[in-house]
């Protein structure tokens, strides 16, 4: 085992991660790991935009997009967090521009701007053009521009190093009134080196966690095999919370049967949705803005198009994104990779055919709770210091119950910077935390479990069963039954993962080892999404209840905080209001400034 | 500027074919995985696969149909799966392809397909190279935004015409298909590489960046872009469809003339 010492260690290597690597690599002696090469990261999957109110091409101001985010959050946004991303979302754009991202320009040469799901102007009047873009490849000019400027600052990278374990030490506190508490502190981390098989322990005076989603408890979905939230799995088995864990974001237009994601910017672009009948169905779901409504109602609208019998194909199992009364030229200019999928996957030639799609497992609404300075919580208000999250894995809250297309690369830009800065300042002043002893222990007990175990189960299998009944259960749809059979498979799930065994027994990039491991997280992830589902009793944003269709803002208007808690009843049949299955449920206020709660139309 | 766009119909007759297609039919493949793994033995060897694959199928889901189900300890690097990300670059029937943008249907299934490691970096394990060296050459060219002017409070500004100037070479995914595919790269490998190059053309003629004189300078080297011989493999290769030889070549020509 080796020791490394840092002021700041980076975990994650895309937007949020090389956002913050940037600021905090030009202040303090800065490590960056990732499991992959940091290009490799899933920012650079984004397509469509990151919006900012620039008004380059008609009136606009961060006001509306402050409202807009809030609204389209279905009213569970933190306020003050949707006001710092709004805002400064406009220098996060110049800030990418100076730092070299090729955006696609106006005629007068500014950052050209497009129309977008939920952005609107004036308070919902209209659609309006926010989103700043470069083609359809917004994403992979951000992740390619932050990793330009990492190079430029000669950022340290560890490619291939995958965390595993966040070390933390705990002290014995007093709150203002007297209560006493353990406050947690952070000490490092602990890295498996993919190469060698070798484990690195990383101390460390600030970590920002910026490991992206969990896409992959879906087997529908638009995210990378190796999006099995490693970030949020390794915090809740720490004892940090995790936030808004039921709140998951179903893209409504990905490749139907593959979950390619095919952006958004293509209703922005003028594309829309028809059922089997050639109807263009959103005009009776939301009359007002229609095809750019949020992606909660535009999926949760193609779904219920489909249970009604009015899908396309064999199978009536998708409905069609129509493009064709675009002029190719401009599907050309403006969405040359997502029609280059259809082509190249389902053979469809977007120019003259409708291409078949449905709802993809896209993003996850909740994750590490921060404050608006991306400082990690260890409950609802206490801050762990030097533990900071920025990105998919952490929820500010900035997008609530659904979050609205293009604010994911903003949350990554704007947070991404706060943490790298806040992390580095941090790091001056405080001192290194001891490492615990043996430091390494539970990742090599973790590791040597899998490695060694001799039995019958194969890894792939399970995660297959997992993702299988996460996509009958746990989608756009869900009622207590679902929710309870998701509860019960995965306790077999767990059983069965105790006797998991991997082929290769090698050290040298056992990526069969690494699978294991990714689904262990996988299977914590899925249970507390399912156990905060199943408690909360209404419909909001992206969760939606068959059984309690209404928004409860009376009940509900309130964050979820999920504990990993050995001694919750490790039955998931018998789920009772605070705990189930190793799990205790606890809730927190959320923060409004000047926004009351409305009824959600468009 | 977007442009303004007619309201479409609230309904089209669509045509009787739309979204049928009927059953996906399923095929069998014969895969040849070249194998190496040092722990074990400094030889490399080919495994032979049989797996029932289906029509959408790329070579990536064959390969994992391997790992999940025959032998876990087959080893390549993949991450988003639809050829953005450029983790699985490798030589599929002898040309340098990324797995997962490579549809088995599109390949002759009658006779074994091949799939080795993309040549000219050390292989690591299997499918896995060491794509250190490669990530170097990119170093060196100084790939970031240089700009030496006073910085605007605003964005700079950009015509559309500059902009599209050097489009193409934005699209690069750092995948290594076109480096490795390269025949001087396989001999010299001290040689930048299509890939450095065209990361190198991103910069040189963005009409933001003051350093394009350095990059050439760079470029100008004995191991720069001279070594290209223009054999076009490169742009073979690219699964971003990049213009790459012509993005070497209009470096080249930028270096004679010193005009960008």
């Amino acid at each position: 085992m080796q020791v490394h010492k840092y002021d700041v260690v980076i975990v994650g290597a895309g937007g949020a991660g090389m956002r913050a690597a940037i600021e905090s690599g030009q202040r303090a002696k800065t490590a960056v790991l990732t499991k992959l090469y940091p290009t490799r990261s899933h920012t650079g999957a984004a397509q469509g935009g990151m919006c900012a109110a620039l008004a380059n091409v008609e009136e606009d101001n961060w006001e509306w997009h402050t409202f807009d985010t809030i609204k389209g959050g279905d009213y569970l946004v933190d306020q003050d967090a949707a006001e710092v991303m709004a805002k400064e979302a406009i220098d996060a754009v110049l800030d990418l521009e100076k730092m070299g991202l090729p955006f696609n320009r106006t005629p007068e040469g500014r950052i050209d701007q497009r129309r977008f799901g939920g952005h609107t102007r004036d308070h919902g009047k209209a659609p309006v053009r926010r989103a700043c873009y470069a083609a359809d490849r917004t994403g992979h000019m951000i992740l390619q521009t932050l990793y330009q400027n990492c190079v430029k600052h000669n950022v340290e990278f560890y490619n291939e190093y995958y965390v595993l374990d966040l070390l933390t030490v705990e002290e014995d506190a007093v709150r203002e009134d007297g209560t006493t508490y353990k406050q947690k502190r952070v000490a490092g981390v602990v890295s498996y080196d993919l190469a060698s098989g070798e484990l690195h322990v990383f101390q460390a005076k600030s970590v920002v966690f910026a490991t992206g989603g969990a896409g992959k408890v879906f087997k529908t979905t638009s995210n990378a095999h190796t999006l099995t939230g490693d970030g949020m799995g390794i915090a809740f088995r720490r004892g940090i919370p995790l936030e808004d864990m039921e709140f998951y974001q179903f893209h409504p237009t990905g490749l139907a049967g593959l979950g390619i994601l095919l952006s958004e910017a293509a209703r922005g672009e003028g594309a829309i949705l028809r059922n089997s009948e050639g109807e263009r169905f959103m005009e009776r779901y939301a009359p007002t803005i229609k095809d750019l409504a949020p992606r909660d109602i535009v999926a949760r609208s193609m779904a219920n198009e489909v249970r009604e019998g009015r899908g396309c194909g064999p199978n009536k199992d998708y409905v069609l994104l129509d493009l064709t009364h675009l002029e190719p030229a401009h599907i050309d200019a403006k969405l040359p990779d997502i029609t280059e999928f259809a082509r190249t996957y389902l053979g469809v030639e977007p120019y003259t055919e409708p291409v078949p799609v449905f709802p993809t497992a896209h993003y996850a609404m909740g994750g590490i709770p921060t404050n608006i300075t991306a400082q990690v919580l260890q409950d609802n208000d206490t801050v762990v210091p030097g533990l900071y999250a920025a990105g998919e894995v952490a929820c500010v809250s900035v997008h609530g119950s659904n979050r609205l297309g293009t604010n994911s690369l903003l949350d990554i830009n704007v947070f991404g910077k706060r943490a790298g800065i806040a992390a580095a300042e941090y790091a001056k002043t405080a001192e290194f935390v001891d490492l615990p002893v043996d430091p390494e222990a539970y990742t090599l007990d973790l590791l040597d479990h899998v490695r060694t175990s001799d039995g019958t189960e194969k890894v792939a299998a399970i995660r297959k069963e997992l993702q299988d009944t996460m996509d009958a259960n746990m989608q756009v749809f869900r009622t207590a039954d679902t929710l309870n059979q998701v509860l019960t498979d995965i306790a077999s799930f767990e059983e069965r993962y105790q006797r998991i065994s991997v082929q290769d027994k090698g050290k040298r990039f056992n990526l069969d080892l690494l699978e294991a491991v990714e689904l262990g997280f996988l299977l914590e992830l899925a249970k507390v999404m399912t156990v905060a589902a199943l408690h909360r009793e209404e419909s909001r944003g992206g969760h939606f209840r068959e059984d309690f269709p209404e928004r409860d803002d009376d009940k509900f208007m309130k964050h979820s905080m999920a504990y990993k808690d050995e001694h919750a009843p490790a039955d998931g049949s018998a789920v009772t209001a605070e705990t189930t299955a190793g799990i205790r449920l606890a809730t927190k206020p959320v923060v409004f400034t000047r926004y009351e709660p409305m009824v959600r139309k468009y | 500027m977007t442009a303004e766009l007619a309201e479409p119909a609230s309904k089209i007759e669509l045509p009787a074919h739309i979204g049928g297609g009927g059953d996906i039919p399923s095929f069998d493949v014969h895969l040849r995985v070249r194998r190496y793994n040092p722990e074990v033995s400094d030889e490399s060897t080919w495994d032979d696969f049989h797996v029932t694959m289906y029509g959408t199928d790329r070579v990536l889901d064959a390969l994992h149909k391997i790992k999940w189900e025959i032998d876990g300890s087959v080893s390549f690097r993949r991450s988003c799966a639809h050829g953005v990300c450029g983790s699985d670059a490798m030589r599929i029937n002898g040309r340098n392809r990324l797995a997962c943008k490579t549809l088995l249907k599109d390949l002759d299934t009658s006779k074994p397909i091949t799939v080795e490691p993309i040549k000219g970096l050390p292989v690591e394990k299997d499918l896995i190279v060491d794509m250190e060296p490669f990530f170097q050459s990119f170093r060196e060219v100084m790939p970031f935004l240089i700009n030496r002017g006073h910085e605007p409070t605003k964005e700079r500004l950009q015509s559309a015409e500059d902009r599209e100037r050097f489009d193409d070479t934005t699209k690069c995914i750092l995948c290594a298909a076109c480096t490795s595919s390269c025949p001087v790269f396989w001999t010299d490998g001290q040689y930048f590489g299509p890939a450095a190059i065209v990361n190198a053309h991103r910069f040189i003629f963005d009409s933001r960046d003051d350093a394009g004189d350095m990059r050439l300078e760079i470029l100008n080297d004995k191991e720069g872009v001279w070594r290209c011989r223009t054999t076009f493999n490169c742009t073979e290769a690219c699964p971003r469809g990049i213009q790459v030889t012509q993005a070497i070549a209009e470096v080249k020509q930028a270096i004679l003339s010193r005009k960008i």
